[in-house]
């Protein structure tokens, strides 16, 4: 039955990519979700279908100039006027954005390398905590308690130095990558993990304790206002010239930064992903491979493979850094409860779900995960609120959903999400959504017992 | 032939008494010179001053008056932290693999064992009740807490790690970090579903709360009088009498043979007869009760309890189990013992000696620096052989 199930799809997929079709399927795919998204804003199916067809994109059959013309149509041209519709959606795409570049850097570790990294929202935080320093008017209020500022202190940089503290960001956290790897490799395997987490939860905590006795990140609190690039003269009153009709409303400032931060933010994550396809494709990515296959013999081979965990953790936190400088700025504030544990196994659940070592189904991952965190488990919430306020009765229990607890909300509930991500794609499917090539016969070659294993099978039964 | 038998059974029970009692002499000894030799070379400094200034007393009179509370606080945190790493050094010896989720086993315990007393509470059964029934359900709600977590634990077990036992072993430890985190937002989920909140204070009953003064001592002029929750020793009494179960089930018992055979060589204990799911599945069962038990003895201790409680006290634990060296039962034991004094330690001095400037928030970080110090300078921990570590 499945089987027949797996030959009907093969037809159809065959069918689909066969000469014009896929040009006519995405074309008009696109066409359809922007109209419906359009006309309805507010719409979480249309905005899915939406993504989901956008995504379709590199699935299709079609020249690679087409899709990359397809492609910047829907991020330059088509995302703007719809998320000027609706300012969430470029949250959403933002933070898909934000959280594909963080997964595609732990992937560089976790994916190619082979390390498990449980701290790797460390070095996110590093970036974000340098911009939140040097962005603020922090370095006045060194001798202040932490939440009182004086009227009137300055800012110590000008705004704009933002897209030079990108630049730093990659830096600085390449450097923390380094520090952190140069003591911790010679720990392998689980116990790396353990370290790592223990560095994550480090930083954490001297973030939140770092308020005495020189006030670097006002503590608990955090950090704020941080300042965002100025916007560019003119591109505002342009963009609503052009647009205002198309939009059906002017765009206010604020909106207009929500626009700006979209676009660093995909030009920082097309620039991760070029840069890991590079990556992947070079010798070093090939010595990566050969370090997670076996070490031993890699370095049999002449493979230098200190040097090369250690360019892994600083590749892989050189991509949070940059991120984190970006967030910083976005938001405008930062506080270590940002930077918890769980956003870690966040990243990680990403990377696990779109399939380890494979780029296209890192970024996926973080879609899907993005997506279901920001938008289809609020959705779930408001539904059950509202239900609660209704007088309706859960029919065969018998049960009013005005007693449903007010703590039980979906929203809060990423770490289930997360946990049952992590447990089913181990058991049913570790290699991914879309699993990379080399892993996927790793995995298949894992699966023959060898005489040993077979042994303890037999007499397990 | 009898007589052996007989002083086998007694070594196997005295011998971990002995243990215990050598570990934390030797180790609240060794801590509490260093303390004070520590004390001896601030006298003078700019901290000595600023505690003589605000407190009049200088720096060595703050250290000894202070020593007997710090090292019996560090005695009761330092069983309850060897009673978790029990959990992680069992499982460990058996299967070589980090059981992440042990934490959220502890956190099961410690919340049915509430329950049970809030449940007990409610039913009016815990006021002015005679002191002998007071222990008697507390005895009820640790034993709760122990088939609830045990339970849980082989339940985790069976579902979630048996199916990629011969996967490779980065796969179980995500594996386990999922049921770590996805066991948190059960136990929240469950807790809110059912009381509406997923903070809970244990009741209070009996005469945990009191003191009981042991000695006064006339320490550095002043008349110092040293006296210790019953609660701390009732958590002591509970640990060192798990410990003791625990070194005889698995040291002078059939099954126990049978763990250490597992443990040492899989294929060739199960050549020997021994059923090895049924012998994983009973680790998983013992190392979960014990740390049930131990999150119903942190409860009493600290008294509020959340669905994250178990991260910190777990990841403490698994540091104690590294530094005693992971697979090794006694030096869980060890590694527990010191972690807690040095835990203790810190609370109570680091911020007088740094004047204020780092304070006892910093006692988390402190168990993350020794578990990378150990792990980089010494893999095999205190009483370690070495395990070697398999990537």
């Amino acid at each position: 039955m499945i089987a027949k199930l797996k030959t009907t799809l093969g037809s159809l997929g065959e069918w689909i990519n066969r000469g014009k079709v896929p040009y006519i399927l995405s074309i008009t795919g696109l066409v359809l979700s922007t109209v419906w998204v359009y006309f309805s804003p507010r719409s979480l199916p249309a905005f899915l279908f939406f993504l989901a067809m956008a995504g379709m994109i590199y699935y299709f059959k079609i020249k690679p100039v087409a899709k990359l013309i397809l492609g910047l149509v829907v991020a330059l041209i088509v995302v703007p006027i719809i998320g000027a519709r609706n300012i969430f959606y470029l949250e959403v795409l933002f933070q898909i954005g934000v959280f594909a570049a963080l997964a595609l850097g732990l992937n560089i570790v976790v994916g190619f390398t082979g390390l498990l990294n449980l701290g790797y929202v460390a070095f996110y935080a590093v970036g974000a905590y340098l911009w939140a320093f040097f962005g603020s008017k922090q370095i006045f209020l060194l001798h202040e308690i932490p939440g009182t500022a004086p009227q009137g202190t300055p800012f110590l940089l000008p705004g704009d130095m933002f897209y030079l503290f990108i630049m730093l960001g990659i830096i600085v956290a390449a450097v923390t990558g380094l520090l952190l790897g140069l003591p911790v490799l010679r720990v392998r395997g689980d116990y790396l993990a353990i370290v790592t987490l223990g560095f994550g939860e480090v930083i954490r905590q001297l973030a939140n304790n770092l308020d005495k006795p020189l006030n670097f990140t006002n503590g608990p609190q955090g950090i704020t206002p941080i300042q965002k690039p100025t916007l560019p003269g003119g591109v505002m009153d342009a963009f609503n010239v052009i647009l205002t009709p198309i939009v059906g409303q002017p765009v206010t400032e604020g909106q207009f930064y929500n626009i700006l931060f979209y676009f660093i933010a995909l030009l920082v994550a097309a620039l991760v992903i070029f840069v890991t396809l590079r990556l992947d494709d070079s010798k070093i990515g090939r010595a990566w491979t050969a370090i997670r296959e076996d070490e031993m013999a890699a370095v049999a081979m002449g493979i230098p493979a200190v040097k090369l965990k250690l360019a892994a953790f600083a590749v892989g936190a050189s991509f949070a850094g940059a991120m984190g400088v970006v967030m910083a700025a976005s938001r405008t504030f930062v506080s270590p409860e940002s930077f918890t544990f769980m956003q870690s196994i966040g990243v990680l659940t990403m990377v696990i779900l779109g399939g380890i070592g494979s780029i296209p189904g890192v970024v996926l991952g973080a879609a899907v995960v993005v997506v279901l965190n920001l938008q289809v488990l609020q959705e779930v919430s408001l539904y059950l609120s509202q239900l609660r306020q209704s007088d309706s009765v859960i029919p065969i229990i018998n049960f009013a959903w005005k007693n449903l607890s007010n703590q039980l909300d979906p929203a809060k509930y990423q770490r289930l999400l997360f946990g049952l991500i992590l447990i089913l794609m181990m058991i049913y499917r570790p290699a991914g959504l879309i699993p990379a090539a080399r892993r996927k016969r790793e995995l298949k070659a894992a699966a023959v017992p060898d005489a040993d294993n077979g042994t303890q099978e037999a007499a397990d039964e | 032939m009898r007589r052996i038998y007989e002083s086998t059974v007694l070594r196997e029970l005295l011998r971990p008494l002995g243990q215990i009692a050598i570990f934390v002499t030797a180790t609240g000894a060794i801590f509490s010179v260093a303390m004070l030799l520590l004390a001896l070379l601030f006298r003078g400094s700019a901290a000595d001053r600023l505690l003589q200034e605000n407190n009049h007393i200088n720096i060595f009179a703050f250290t000894l008056t202070n020593l007997p509370q710090v090292l019996v606080d560090g005695v009761t945190l330092g069983f309850v932290y060897a009673a978790i790493a029990l959990g992680y050094t069992m499982v460990y010896g058996v299967l070589e693999f980090i059981n992440f989720a042990h934490s959220e086993i502890f956190a099961i315990g410690a919340f049915v064992g509430v329950e049970v007393l809030i449940a007990l509470e409610g039913a009016g059964q815990l006021s002015s009740i005679p002191i002998w029934l007071a222990y008697v359900f507390l005895a009820l709600a640790v034993i709760a807490g122990m088939a609830a977590a045990g339970g849980m634990a082989m339940l985790v077990e069976a579902t979630a790690y048996r199916p990629l036992r011969n996967a490779p072993r980065l796969v179980p430890l995500i594996s386990a970090i999922g049921v770590s985190f996805f066991l948190q937002d059960a136990i929240r989920f469950t807790e809110s579903i059912t009381t509406g909140q997923f903070h809970r204070i244990i009741p209070t009953f009996g005469n945990f709360d009191q003191r009981v003064s042991l000695v006064k001592l006339p320490l550095a002029g002043v008349v110092t009088d040293i006296n210790i929750q019953i609660k701390s020793i009732v958590v002591i009494a509970a640990a060192v009498l798990m410990l003791v179960g625990l070194n005889y089930l698995v040291n002078a018992t059939k099954v126990g043979k049978a763990i250490r055979a597992v443990a040492q060589d899989r294929p060739t204990a199960s050549l020997m007869g021994i059923n090895v799911n049924l012998i994983i599945s009973l680790t998983f069962l013992v190392g979960g009760a014990l740390g049930g038990a131990a999150g119903v003895l942190y409860a009493l201790k600290f008294t509020r309890i959340d669905p994250f409680v178990g991260f910190f006290p777990g990841i403490k634990a698994f540091t104690a189990a590294v530094l005693g060296g992971i697979g090794n039962l006694t030096g869980a034991l060890l590694g527990g013992i010191v972690l807690g004094m040095l835990e203790s330690f810190a609370g109570a001095y680091l911020s007088a000696f740094t004047m204020g400037a780092a304070g006892a928030e910093y006692k988390d970080i402190l168990a993350f620096a020794i578990l990378i110090l150990v792990l980089i300078f010494r893999p095999s921990g205190l009483l370690g052989e070495q395990v070697g570590q398999k990537a």
